[in-house]
């Protein structure tokens, strides 16, 4: 059986899946949440060029390079204030970011 | 056909059980890793489908750059991740219920759907994929012309992220000596040198 847009959305969906599944498991390790946004940006990329392929629109792949685009500066802005974080509490549990009371 | 049949299962197996893998993984340095093996799976499938540029993106931008700063991250922090897991049981199972939830409305969603009768009008391509050049000159003619506001709008997007980055992480400590330049350029030779009339005998 030849493979259709289904099978790209499913895997998409399974990986967006993992990616929420990653930040209920790892709720107290920032990074590893980090890491499940980016599964779930990869998910996001995915879906967006398999209908891209589908409808013959290359609009879709320029979008996914945006996304790219803001996912990179989203983990090296993430990353920078985790380091500035641990530097100032030596911890990277997120149960003890409460200093803003929030 | 058989072989890209093959291949995309081969490709979408292995990113999902690495995707799984980020997740369990003890140590967050194979979860780094797992996920550079799930960005080279999610290229394989890019390939297959056709979208090359975007695939050799993923390879070059996500695994070259932005995986490594993770990874030196990572390793530059000392910080005792075993204490960090303590906690994952309890999660675990509502983490589970909630992900098999979603992931059954998702296929659901997937495996019942069909197009209006409006659509195929409604959805005509913007930019129609053309035949005669490949993906990466397809993609840049776009890029160049159409959506050349938005391309430099992401540039921009980067260069915050750059500066941001930078500032945050900048931090002047007063032990360490920094170069003044100004101070440099208007020092004078009477000041530099003192001449000390040293008694035989005494020293300073």
């Amino acid at each position: 059986m030849s493979i259709g847009l289904e099978h790209y959305l499913t895997v998409a969906a399974i990986l967006f899946v993992i990616g929420i599944f990653g930040i209920f498991l790892n709720r107290k390790n920032i990074i590893v949440i980090l890491m499940s946004i980016e599964l779930m940006l990869l998910a996001v990329n995915i879906n967006m060029v398999a209908f891209s392929v589908h409808l013959g629109d290359l609009v879709g792949q320029i979008f996914t390079l945006f996304i790219l685009t803001v996912a990179a500066a989203e983990a090296a802005i993430g990353l920078a204030i985790l380091v500035v974080f641990f530097r100032n509490r030596g911890t990277i549990d997120v149960e003890d970011v409460n200093v803003m009371k929030g | 056909m058989v072989i890209a049949t093959l291949a995309f299962y081969l490709f979408a197996g292995v990113a999902l059980a690495a995707a799984l893998m980020v997740t369990l993984s003890r140590n967050p340095v194979h979860a780094v890793l797992w996920l550079i093996l799930t960005f080279f799976s999610a290229a394989g499938l890019f390939v297959l489908m056709g979208a090359e540029f975007i695939a050799m993106l993923l390879v070059i931008v996500y695994v070259g750059a932005v995986m490594v700063l993770f990874l030196f991250v990572v390793m530059m922090m000392d910080v005792d991740f075993a204490e960090l897991k303590s906690g994952m049981s309890k999660y675990a199972r509502i983490g589970t219920l909630l992900g098999l939830i979603m992931l059954v409305e998702l296929l659901l969603v997937i495996g019942a759907w069909s197009t209006a009768g409006l659509a195929p009008e409604m959805r005509a391509a913007v930019a129609p994929t053309p035949d005669d050049v490949e993906n990466t000159v397809a993609l840049g003619q776009l890029i160049y012309t159409r959506y050349v506001y938005l391309f430099q709008a992401s540039g921009l997007i980067l260069l915050v992220a750059m500066i941001g980055a930078i500032v945050l992480t900048m931090r002047h400590r007063p032990d360490i000596k920094r170069q003044d330049i100004v101070e440099q350029i208007y020092r004078d030779a009477d000041k530099a040198v003192e001449m000390v009339d040293v008694k035989p005998g005494q020293g300073i």
